[in-house]
């Protein structure tokens, strides 16, 4: 009787491959699991507020007219700091990518780095007790010339403590997040690619907008949308900087308001029906968040055809 | 359209270590001449010094003379922007940009300097380069795709549209072929043979027979050693280098007694 000898089974290998293979699964399943968790919790809880008749929620308009002022006030800040930190941040990684000596390159990525490490509620105390009182003057100049915009319409708030000053304090804390996931992608740009635009007369500039930008596209919106994650989930800064109240066009008086900051003012002293409206805003938020990510992936998929993965 | 290059008195450093010495070398208009070796011998950064690109790495630099047409690249107040736009280069590995339709590849160097061109003009030179580069029938159903969707040889020939797209007076080619099959190789050997009819063509190959059939002239570059610098050990008709050298180490090296 002869038996294959192919069958013969090398026993201690299998069996490190499937407890690898189960354990990255446990991992994988892991993830759904909690993010599946969270959303149950905040539908669940969110539910009576959705339910309730409009009278009872704070605001007496029901919950759609409480939500769509911080909602907004929300995506302005968030907009407003991408829009500020973005170009920053390109250029910063750029300079230290491409253009520092080696040396001043690795000390400034490491400062950037550090930005990343300081905590929110300094950020916040810094933006409140620093940066507003010293930024109101410009507010009073801009109301006074560029008043017929209605962004900049006045009066101009005296404390400097406006929705734009918080703006600008979330664009420095997602400055670090884009600067060094982008500083990351254009070391990462192919010599290749990059030795081909030089060799066809491409000043240093010309290649990288020819060579490294193309290359690091997918990156950079992926770098841009982890920073709106963060800015649009941002809470202590806000919530210290901004003196908040109703909707308002002008970015320079006192007003608006975000989600975030709602919650994290409102939730202690609330009970009942407000906590209930409070998670149905937070079930908001993480919709609005989880949009911002499946669009990016969009984005990152639909020109995968052009990048340099093929 | 084609300019001499005449090099003097040569010296490439990387840092303090002497890589390339007293290179002498006159390469004519209108000729494809083949710089043959063993590797680490220098020739490839030496290809690299005559169009400026060997810059690219932190530390390096020469000494001595690269005249183009009496004009000398490393002259006080030269750009190598422009050096490079006179003297094309073509590389080992196919590089067209991965995120560039096969159009806007060929069309690359010809936007940069943000020169202007109109789109009638900017057809006509698309065809006009790639069929230049033998490629035209290929590729002229799928201008608008990615560049990195063709062959190895076809992008290798897009690579070569590229560099003719901006009209250059010298062609650079770094091992043009070694990443591609015999099919390929032969495409871009036979391009090379009708290229130097209006450019003049410098190649390194790895490939003794390759060097004897497209070159009209043959460069032999040597080293002492690991460690030493790599020397032009002769420079003469390419049949005289494969029949007739006038040095020992030429004639062990075609022979294939070493390298």
């Amino acid at each position: 009787m002869t038996t294959n000898s192919l069958t013969t089974s090398q026993g201690a290998g299998r069996a490190g491959d499937k407890v690898f293979s189960g354990a990255t699964l446990a991992a994988g399943c892991l993830i759904l699991v909690v993010l599946f968790g969270v959303a149950l919790f905040l539908v669940v809880q969110a539910i009576p507020a959705l339910v309730a008749p409009p009278a009872d929620i704070q605001g007496g308009h029901g919950f759609f007219a409480y939500i769509w002022p911080i909602v907004l006030g929300t995506l302005i800040a968030a907009v407003i700091a991408l829009v500020i930190a973005t170009p920053i941040a390109i250029g910063v990684a750029l300079f230290i990518s491409h253009y520092a000596p080696r040396r001043l390159a690795s000390g400034l990525g490491y400062v950037v780095d550090l930005l990343a490490a300081i905590p929110s509620v300094v950020y916040g105390a810094w933006g409140a007790a620093f940066l507003a009182p010293q930024i109101s003057p410009a507010y009073g100049w801009l109301a006074s010339n560029l008043g017929w915009l209605p962004i900049f319409q006045g009066p101009a708030s005296a404390t400097g403590k406006t929705i734009l000053t918080a703006s600008i304090v979330l664009s420095v804390m997602v400055l670090p997040i884009i600067t060094s996931l982008s500083r990351e992608i254009f070391l990462q740009t192919p010599k290749l690619h990059e030795e081909a635009a030089l060799a066809l007369g491409a000043t240093r500039w010309e290649m990288i907008k020819m060579a490294v930008l193309p290359f690091g596209r997918p990156g950079i919106v992926s770098a841009i949308m982890l920073g709106l994650g963060r800015a649009l989930g941002e809470t202590m800064a806000v919530a210290l900087v901004l003196s908040s109240g109703v909707l308002t066009a002008s970015l320079i008086q006192s007003g608006n308001q975000t989600i975030a900051a709602e919650i994290a003012l409102n939730f202690p002293e609330a009970s009942g029906l407000k906590v209930s409206t409070l998670i149905a805003a937070g079930l908001v938020l993480f919709v609005i968040t989880l949009g911002v990510n499946m669009i990016a992936r969009w984005i990152i998929t639909k020109h995968k055809e052009f990048s340099g993965a093929n | 359209m084609s300019k001499r290059i005449d090099v003097k008195d040569l010296n490439v450093y990387y840092g303090s270590f002497l890589a390339v010495e007293g290179v002498n070398i006159n390469i004519e208009a209108k000729s494809v001449t083949a710089f043959i070796g063993p590797s680490g011998c220098g020739k490839s950064t030496f290809l690299r010094t005559l169009n400026r690109m060997h810059e690219v790495l932190p530390g390096a630099r020469v000494e001595g003379e690269v005249l183009l047409d009496g004009d000398n690249l490393y002259g006080p107040g030269v750009d190598p922007v422009t050096v490079r736009t006179q003297v094309g280069m073509v590389f080992q590995r196919p590089n067209p940009f991965p995120t560039m339709s096969i159009r806007d590849n060929v069309l690359a160097g010809v936007k940069l300097n943000n020169k202007k061109i109109s789109k009638g003009a900017a057809d006509a030179l698309v065809e006009k380069s790639l069929r230049g580069a033998n490629l035209w029938n290929e590729v002229k159903d799928r201008l608008e795709k990615p560049g990195s969707g063709l062959s190895g040889g076809q992008q290798q020939r897009l690579c070569i549209a590229r560099a003719i797209a901006v009209e250059p007076q010298v062609i650079l080619m770094d091992e043009p072929c070694s990443a591609l099959d015999p099919i390929s190789t032969l495409a871009v050997e036979d391009l090379i043979n009708e290229l130097k009819d209006e450019y003049t063509v410098v190649i390194v190959t790895h490939n003794m027979q390759q060097a004897a059939r497209v070159s009209d002239k043959t460069a032999f570059f040597n080293i002492a050693g690991t460690g030493k610098p790599g020397k032009l050990i002769e420079f003469a008709d390419t049949t005289t280098i494969f029949n007739n050298p006038s040095q020992k180490a030429t004639e062990d090296y075609v022979s294939g007694r070493f390298g």
